[in-house]
């Protein structure tokens, strides 16, 4: 039986193994002899067999953004989405923040503004304003001319167009991650051609960095390797180092010539204060040493699904920032030819605008401080509980998200039970709680914790 | 541990001491060894247009629609969807695969409104970042699932196709396309290729309106190409930037892709509301692979999901809003459906009057190609040096493979571009 008969059968299983057998021989699309030539069954004519893609099967949800998926199913009206990190007010709904609004508004009103394409490299203005946000206005690498930035698709679009350039240019194709990072990181990297190790990051049992196997891990590290570093409020943990702890990490990362590359998707959401959550990156360049900086206006600025992000890479000179830049644009081009304008030109709007600019750092206060007080409700509740366990990593650790320290099983109880959707690795989004929900949580998490699961 | 050093040679000690302690590269960047990048040959030219400061300036090189009066065009229907959703919506993360309301419009376009494989679900569907990113995305697909492929690409294409395809690491191939002899299609040598090239070969092809020569096979030609295409068993996967630019006419522009579908063939589109809604800086598109069935479209799906969320996540939300707010009202529809005719109407026009103005400027060449090529751009035949000089003396910029784009030509200039036209291969 020839291979297209397979193929054509309309038996299943004959079928699967006409696929197998195309699969199989995919690498010899060559045929020497006529024998051969019946073993490609008809890719595209529908009339003598399948699909060309008919071997696929079924890629797995995404861990984090399967888990909205799986709350939308849902039909509990006690549900609870502590899944993806999107910011929720007080009453559970998404929130466009007012200076958003006002961006827009002008952007409406200017009847002058085009939408024609932004050039490789993105909105300009935007780029600059974006450097002087993570970088600070008065820093020397900017004055000197030392940073290009690039507009990317929020943090993941500037993470990857960084890995891609580093894949292509530096000489030194291993990227070291922290243990746990964002499910996305891996992939991330391992498609922009680098190879991903890890580095050892939070410790279980004291729910708190592990700071000697982190040492000790980019000590071991090969001379020059990229370090994925988290800015601040580090996903999934909330767990970050001081500054004390920072500035060791640089002289280990400057005296052994690792590249590091910053992840900031969450600058001023953390702390409350932009300058605050920079700090780290600040005191990196500040050494006149180069890096990458990956930003996101996802969170901070509400405008998750504009993805607008910038990249920035911190050369030792402005000649080579320059080169940088073009072969960056080589790096774009191929992959969506230059980045979408709408979100960046209301960040521009904002950034550029000292009134809105305040406007905004009141917003995002307001946004960090509502997630700290929910950290302390959380906490507080759990103690009224009882809740056997210490729960004080809630209170210390920043960002959106807290890393309960639940496991699998115990997620998946309160999943059931409770309708509450994490992922799995029991990370919530306090940005997804709020005073109403937090008694609800609680009581889940205590059930979850005492009984004998 | 502060110390004050007022000795400028004990500072320098001090810092010689701590570079050394940090062990900072101080002296060399990591990033010296990177050479400096070619400009982009298409988006180079607008770059150098920008620079330049004579008057008479001349930009037919992008692709961007404009007006008559040279300026660029926001749609009425897009300035209307804008007003609606400016306020109104929330911005939160589309799911992985995009605007499922967007996909469902733009499928209809190009498979039909009634098409039977939408109706069955057949139809594997992703928002993209326009073509560029639905490109991008079914040749990581090409290369992640069937691993042995290589791509067929016509020559000349847009240049950046062939980036994309190398980026993704599938190796490529060309076939014939274009015959400089007639400024038309070199029909038999394209089916020669085609013939020849191994069973089950992917082959790259511009639904209509190709980039950069505007020529088009006709509706016979393309019935011809399908029909080798099934003997050969090739896969054909359709690159559709100017669906309603072309003609006006948004189904005739499909018809390529209609002849394919009616054939059996199993497809793949990109398809782009850069030019046909003006939404170029938006970067909305979307990418499409029709299936077996209902099954194999879902596991298609996440595939490419799995593909766009390492690059992007998900994608943007602003142009996907537009698009479906036009789409998904009649009115806004009917708008857009008149206003893409105007454009593509104008163009038509322009092409007729810079064919007529060579003509009576008594060029020797023959410029009937002018107006037998179609969508937004001519291949005009003009050499590299020619191109340059129309550059250097008369400040009109173009590609150097003498693509002009006719939305840069306006009645104010087509008299300004023609003569400069004539004047440099007059002598040719």
């Amino acid at each position: 039986m020839k291979t297209s008969d397979f193929s054509s059968s309309s038996s299943p299983s004959d079928r699967r193994i006409g696929a197998l057998l195309r699969h199989l021989t995919a690498g010899t699309y060559f045929p020497a002899s006529d024998n051969l030539s019946s073993v490609f069954a008809s890719p595209t004519s529908g009339i003598n067999g399948g699909s060309v893609f008919a071997h696929l099967v079924q890629a797995p949800e995404d861990p984090i953004l399967g888990v909205t998926v799986a709350y939308n199913k849902d039909p509990s009206p006690i549900k609870l989405n502590l899944g993806v990190g999107a910011y929720r007010t007080e009453e559970g709904k998404p929130l466009v923040l007012n200076v958003v609004r006002k961006a827009e508004q002008q952007l409406i009103n200017d009847k002058s503004r085009i939408k024609e394409y932004l050039p490789i490299v993105g909105l300009v203005e935007f780029n600059k304003l974006s450097a002087k946000l993570i970088l600070g206005a008065d820093s020397p690498a900017i004055r000197e001319n030392r940073v290009t930035t690039v507009e990317c698709l929020s943090g993941t679009g500037s993470l990857r167009v960084g890995g891609e350039f580093l894949a292509k240019h530096y000489h030194q194709k291993t990227i070291y991650i922290t243990q746990p990072t964002w499910g996305n990181h891996p992939k991330i990297f391992t498609l922009a051609g680098l190879t991903v190790k890890t580095y050892r990051y939070y410790d279980p049992s004291t729910q708190g960095l592990n700071f000697q196997g982190l040492l000790e891990d980019l000590g071991a590290a090969p001379p020059g390797s990229i370090v994925l570093l988290h800015a601040c409020a580090h996903n999934p943990t909330g767990v970050d180092p001081t500054i004390q702890q920072w500035e060791q990490i640089r002289k280990l990362m400057r005296s052994k010539g690792l590249m590091p590359f910053f992840d900031s998707a969450y600058q001023g959401f953390a702390s409350g204060s932009l300058d605050t959550d920079a700090k780290p990156i600040r005191m990196f360049v500040a050494d006149g040493g180069e890096c990458l900086i990956a930003q996101s206006y996802a969170k901070n600025m509400g405008l998750y699904g504009e993805r607008v992000g910038a990249l920035s890479i911190v050369c030792k000179s402005a000649e080579v920032a320059v080169k940088v830049e073009s072969q960056l644009k080589l790096v774009i081009r191929p992959m969506y030819s230059s980045p979408p304008i709408h979100g960046a030109s209301i960040v521009a709007v904002i950034l550029r605008d000292r009134n809105l600019f305040n406007e905004w750092t009141l917003e995002l206060k307001a946004m960090a401080d509502r997630i700290i007080s929910m950290r302390k409700q959380l906490f507080e509740a759990l103690r009224a509980r009882g809740t056997p366990g210490d729960w004080s990593h809630i209170i210390k650790q920043i960002g959106m998200f807290t890393f309960t320290g639940l496991n699998p099983a115990q997620v998946s109880f309160m999943t059931k039970e409770y309708h509450i959707y994490m992922t799995s690795d029991g990370r919530i989004s306090m940005a997804g709680l709020s005073s109403k929900t937090v008694p609800h949580l609680a009581d889940s998490i205590h059930a979850a914790v005492t009984k004998a699961i | 541990m502060a110390m004050s050093i007022r000795n400028s040679a004990s500072r320098r000690a001090m810092n010689q001491i701590s570079n050394d302690f940090i062990g900072l590269r101080s002296m060399s960047s990591w990033w010296k060894s990177v050479e400096p990048a070619a400009k982009d040959p298409i988006l180079g030219v607008t770059e150098a247009f920008l620079a330049d400061h004579s008057p008479d300036k001349v930009n037919v090189g992008v692709g961007a629609y404009r007006d008559d009066n040279g300026k660029p065009v926001v749609l009425e229907c897009v300035r209307e969807a804008e007003r609606r959703i400016a306020g109104n919506a929330f911005m939160e993360y589309l799911p992985m695969g995009g605007s499922v309301k967007m996909v469902e419009e733009t499928l209809k376009l190009a498979y039909g409104d009634d098409s039977e494989f939408i109706k069955d679900k057949r139809v594997a569907a992703v928002q993209a970042l326009s073509g560029t990113g639905a490109c991008r995305l079914f040749a990581d697909f090409q290369k992640r699932f069937c691993p042995g492929s290589q791509i067929y690409i016509p020559v000349p294409t847009w240049s950046n196709h062939h980036n994309i395809w190398r980026d993704a690491q599938v190796p490529q191939k060309t076939y014939h396309y274009y015959h400089p002899e007639t400024k038309g299609l070199d029909f038999s040598a394209l089916m020669d290729d085609v013939k020849n090239a191994p069973e089950g070969s992917f082959f790259l092809l511009h639904a209509c309106a190709h980039n950069p020569t505007g020529v088009d096979p006709t509706e016979e030609q393309w019935r011809e190409i399908s029909q080798l295409f099934k003997k050969k068993r090739h896969f054909a996967f359709f690159d559709m930037a100017y669906q309603g630019f072309a003609s006006g006419d948004p189904a005739r522009d499909a018809k390529s892709i209609r002849i394919f579908l009616e054939d059996g063939h199993h497809i793949g589109i990109s398809q782009s509301y850069a030019k046909n809604m003006g939404l170029y800086g938006q970067r909305v598109g979307c990418l499409s692979v029709l299936c077996d069935n209902e099954k194999q479209a879902v596991a298609v799906k996440s595939q490419l999901q799995q593909l766009g969320r390492p690059m992007y996540s998900n994608p943007p939300l602003h142009g996907a809003q537009i698009v479906s707010t036009i789409l998904g009202d009649q009115e806004l529809k009917s708008l857009w459906l008149k206003e893409v005719k105007i454009m593509a109407d104008r163009i038509i026009s322009m092409r007729t009057t810079l064919r007529e103005s060579l003509e009576n400027l008594g060029s020797p060449l023959s410029w009937e190609h002018v107006t037998k090529q179609i969508g937004m751009f001519c291949y005009s035949g003009l050499t590299p040096e020619q191109v340059d000089r129309l550059t250097r003396e008369y400040h009109i910029y173009m590609t150097r493979n003498g693509r002009i784009s006719m939305a840069g030509v306006t009645t104010g200039n087509v008299g300004y571009l023609a003569n400069a036209i004539h004047e440099v291969t007059k002598s040719a």
